[in-house]
C-alpha cells in the first residue's frame, strides 16, 4: 500500500529545546492512524509540519509525495485539517462558510451534503458565534471536506465535546476511511484511538515511544492477561500456599497474572475447592490507556529513551 | 491575485459587517451624526458682540471713523491691535481668536481720491456664526462709506464703489466651518474605519489561529488584504457621499464635487488598511495591538483637520500635524473640493500614495499567515 505520509528523522527545534526529536513513522494511505501523547509531546508541532503550518529543523517529511513547507499550496488542494480548536468569522452561518471554502478553492461542494454527512443540518442557517463547541468541530470538518481530501488531518477533534458529539466525529471518521481517505488522528482520548485507529505511534518528550497497531503494542508492552476474584484475604494466601504463586490483594480482590487461559481454569478449581467464600470472577487485559501510561512514565523517569520499532519488531 | 477568492472574502466580509450593527454604526452613521451635531451647533449659535481685532496701518480720520462706524453697529467690538504683533493671520491663529480686520496704509487717502482701496477681513471657519457676523457689520459698514462718502459727492449719480473687502482665512477665501467639516469627516471615515477594525482583526484572527486555518487554503496573504482594501474603499465612497449631499443639501456647505475626490478615496483606505494590518502585526496581543491602535489614530483624528482647521492651529500644533499622513488625505481633499488647487492636491496625493505603499509593503512582508 503506497504510503500517505513519510517521516524521516524529524527534527523541530525551538533555541535549544527539542520539541520533535528525530522521529520516524509511516501512515499508510486510506488507513486511520492516531498519534498519542500527553501535553508538550509534540504531537501538534509534528502535525503541523505534516500541514505545511511550520517548517522543520531537519528531517524528511513527505505528504502524499510532496513537501507539506515547500509545496504547501499543491498540498493544500490534496489535504484537509481540522485544527485542535476550530475558529471561523463570527458572524457567518455554516452554509455560507462552505460555499465559501468552495468558492476559494475553486470548487462547488453541496453544503446540504457536507452538513449532513457531519450532522449538522439543523443549524446550516445559524451564525458561528451562536454553535456550540461540538458544532464548530463538526463545521471545521465539514470544511476539511470541501475539496475532497485524500489526507485528512483530525488535531484533537473531539476534545471538550459531549459523549453524543464525538461519537458523531467518530462516525465521519469511520466514513472517511470506507471512502478510502487516509485519516491522521492526533488525540488525548485512547479509547478513541483504540476504535478507530489502525496503526498508532505514541510520542512523549519529542520522541516516539511506540508504534504500531493498537494490538501489538498491547500485546508487546502490555502485561499478562489477569484473573480477578472476589475472596477474603484468606483466599488470597490459601492459593500461595497451595499455587505458589504471587496473588495481589486489594479491597476484596485477589489478582494474578495467567501464563495461558488454562490457569485460569486450574486457579479456579482450586478456589471452589478451599471452602473459603468467593464470587465474582473476571479475566482482564492492559488497555491502549495501561500502556500508554506505563510507556509514558517510564519515558518521564528515564528507563525509556525510545523504543518507536519495538512492536513493529514484535510482529 | 486571484478575483474570484477576492470576491469570495469581499463577501464574506461585507456579510459580516452588515450583521455587526457596531461596525456598520461607526463606519456610516457615527459620521452622519458627526456631520448633524456640529452643523446644528453651528448653525443655532445666537449672535453675540464679536471682537474684531483689528490693524490699523492708515491712522487716517478715514480709518479711525470707519472703526467707529464697525462699534457703533452694536454686533462687533473693535480691538485694536498694533504692528508689532506682526501678521493678524498668524496672530489670530495663535491666539484662537475668529476674526481680524486690517486697514491698510493709504486707506484714507485713496478713499478721498475715489481709488479703490480694499479692507482685509480674516473670519475662520470654525465659527461660522462669529464669522457671519462680522462680515454683515463690515460689509454694511463699507455700503454706507460708499455712499455717503463717495456717491453723495458724484453728482453724476454713477456710483462707483471706492471701498472694497478681502475676506481671507488660510485659504484665501471665505468658507463656513462646515465647508472644512466634509472633507474632515471623510478623512475620519477613511482613518477609523479600516485603522480600528483592522488593527483588530489582525491581531484576534492571528491569535486565535483563522490565519493559519486560512492558510491552509489557496487564498493568499496578498488576496486577503486585496479584498479588506476594497471593502474599506467601497465604505469610504458611500461615506464620503452620505457626507457630500449631507453637507450640500442639509447645510449648505461650498463644496465643488469633483473626480479628483476619487483618488484620495482610494490611496487613504489602502493607506490605512494597510496601517492597521502592520500595527496589528507588530503587536504581540491583541490587547496591546488595540493600544497601539489606539495611539496612532487618536491624534490623528483630532490634529489632522477632521474637526478644525490645521490652520487655526498653533505653529508647533501645525508642525506636527504635517507629520500625520492623515493630515495629507484631508488637506488633499481640501483643495479638491473647496480651493480648487489640483497642484497641490497632486503632491498631498503623492504623499499618501507612496506612504501607502511603503506601509503596505511593509506589513505584507511582515504578516505572516504561518510560523516558522
Amino acid at each position: 500500500m503506497p504510503s500517505a505520509v513519510e517521516v524521516r528523522g524529524l527534527v523541530k527545534r525551538y533555541n535549544e529545546l527539542a520539541a520533535v526529536d528525530g522521529i520516524d513513522f509511516v501512515v499508510p494511505e486510506g488507513s486511520v492512524f492516531a498519534f498519542l501523547g500527553p501535553n508538550g509531546a509534540g504531537k501538534t508541532t509534528t502535525t503541523e509540519i505534516l500541514e505545511g503550518l511550520r517548517n522543520r529543523t531537519s528531517g524528511e517529511v513527505r505528504v502524499l509525495g510532496l513537501d507539506p513547507w515547500t509545496d504547501g499550496k499543491e498540498l493544500h488542494h490534496q489535504i484537509g485539517v481540522i485544527p485542535q480548536e476550530f475558529r471561523f468569522f463570527e458572524k457567518i452561518t455554516p452554509k455560507e462558510a462552505i460555499v465559501y471554502y468552495g468558492r476559494l478553492f475553486g470548487t462547488r461542494p453541496d453544503p446540504a451534503t457536507l452538513l449532513e454527512q457531519v450532522q449538522l443540518t439543523d443549524k446550516s442557517n445559524s451564525r458561528f458565534d451562536t454553535l456550540s463547541g461540538g458544532q464548530k468541530q463538526k463545521l471545521g470538518l465539514a470544511l476539511a471536506l470541501v475539496d475532497e481530501p485524500r489526507v485528512c488531518f483530525l488535531d484533537e477533534p473531539t476534545t471538550g465535546l459531549d459523549p453524543h458529539a464525538r461519537r458523531a466525529i467518530w462516525e465521519v471518521v469511520r466514513d472517511l476511511k470506507r471512502e478510502g481517505r487516509t485519516v491522521f488522528l492526533t488525540t488525548h482520548y485512547l479509547e478513541e484511538a483504540e476504535l478507530l485507529a489502525d496503526q498508532v505511534a505514541i510520542i512523549n518528550h519529542g520522541r516516539i515511544a511506540a508504534r504500531g497497531a493498537p494490538s501489538d503494542i498491547i500485546r508487546t508492552y502490555g502485561g499478562p492477561e489477569r484473573l480477578r476474584v472476589q475472596g477474603p484475604p484468606e483466599l488470597a494466601e490459601y492459593l500461595r500456599q497451595k499455587l505458589g504463586i504471587v496473588v495481589r490483594y486489594d479491597s476484596g480482590r485477589l489478582k494474578t497474572d495467567l501464563q495461558s487461559p488454562a490457569d485460569a481454569l486450574r486457579i479456579l478449581s482450586v478456589i471452589d475447592s478451599s471452602g473459603l467464600p468467593w464470587s465474582g470472577f473476571a479475566t482482564e487485559s492492559d488497555t491502549l490507556e495501561d500502556v500508554f501510561v506505563h510507556l509514558v512514565g517510564q519515558m518521564d523517569d528515564g528507563v525509556l529513551k525510545s523504543a518507536g520499532s519495538k512492536a513493529a519488531e514484535a510482529r | 491575485m486571484n478575483p474570484r477568492r477576492i470576491g469570495a472574502d469581499l463577501q464574506i466580509v461585507a456579510r459580516g459587517y452588515f450583521r455587526n450593527p457596531i461596525a456598520l454604526f461607526f463606519s456610516l452613521i457615527f459620521p452622519i451624526i458627526l456631520i448633524a451635531l456640529f452643523g446644528l451647533i453651528f448653525a443655532n449659535t445666537a449672535a453675540a458682540t464679536v471682537t474684531v481685532y483689528t490693524q490699523d496701518f492708515d491712522h487716517s480720520p478715514t480709518s479711525v471713523a470707519f472703526l467707529q462706524a464697525l462699534n457703533q453697529t452694536q454686533v462687533v467690538k473693535v480691538q485694536i491691535v498694533g504692528a508689532s504683533v506682526g501678521n493678524l493671520s498668524t496672530y489670530l491663529g495663535q491666539n484662537g481668536d475668529p476674526t481680524g480686520l486690517v486697514i491698510p496704509q493709504g486707506f484714507g487717502q485713496s478713499f478721498r481720491e475715489h481709488r479703490p482701496v480694499n479692507v482685509i477681513l480674516y473670519t475662520n471657519p470654525q465659527d461660522a456664526s462669529a464669522s457671519g457676523t462680522v462680515e454683515g457689520a463690515v460689509q454694511g459698514v463699507i455700503s454706507a462709506f460708499n455712499l455717503q462718502a463717495a456717491c453723495g459727492q458724484n453728482t453724476s449719480g454713477n456710483c462707483t464703489p471706492v471701498i472694497g473687502s478681502t475676506n481671507l482665512n488660510v485659504g484665501g477665501q471665505a468658507y463656513t466651518y462646515i465647508d472644512y467639516l466634509v472633507p474632515g469627516l471623510i478623512g475620519f471615515t477613511i482613518l477609523t474605519s479600516p485603522m480600528f477594525s483592522m488593527v483588530d482583526v489582525t491581531a484576534t484572527y492571528r491569535k486565535e489561529g483563522l490565519f493559519r486555518q486560512l492558510s491552509l487554503t489557496p487564498l493568499t496573504r496578498g488576496e486577503w488584504l486585496a479584498s479588506r482594501f476594497i471593502w474599506y474603499t467601497l465604505i469610504t465612497f458611500a461615506s464620503a457621499g452620505i457626507m457630500l449631499a449631507m453637507g450640500t443639501f442639509v447645510f449648505g456647505a461650498h463644496i465643488t464635487a469633483s473626480l479628483w475626490l476619487l483618488p484620495f478615496l482610494i490611496a487613504g483606505p489602502l493607506f490605512f488598511v494597510s496601517l492597521g494590518m502592520l500595527a496589528g502585526t507588530v503587536a504581540k496581543t491583541p490587547e496591546t495591538a488595540a493600544v497601539i491602535g489606539n495611539v496612532i489614530t487618536f491624534p490623528m483624528m483630532f490634529l489632522s483637520g477632521t474637526f478644525f482647521p490645521v490652520s487655526s492651529f498653533s505653529p508647533g500644533l501645525q508642525f506636527f500635524a504635517k507629520i500625520l499622513p492623515l493630515y495629507y488625505v484631508i488637506d488633499g481633499m481640501n483643495q479638491v473640493l473647496l480651493f480648487n488647487n489640483i497642484p497641490r492636491a497632486l503632491g498631498d496625493l503623492a504623499v499618501v500614495l507612496i506612504g501607502g505603499v511603503i506601509i503596505f509593503v511593509l506589513a505584507i512582508s511582515l504578516f505572516k499567515w504561518r510560523g516558522e
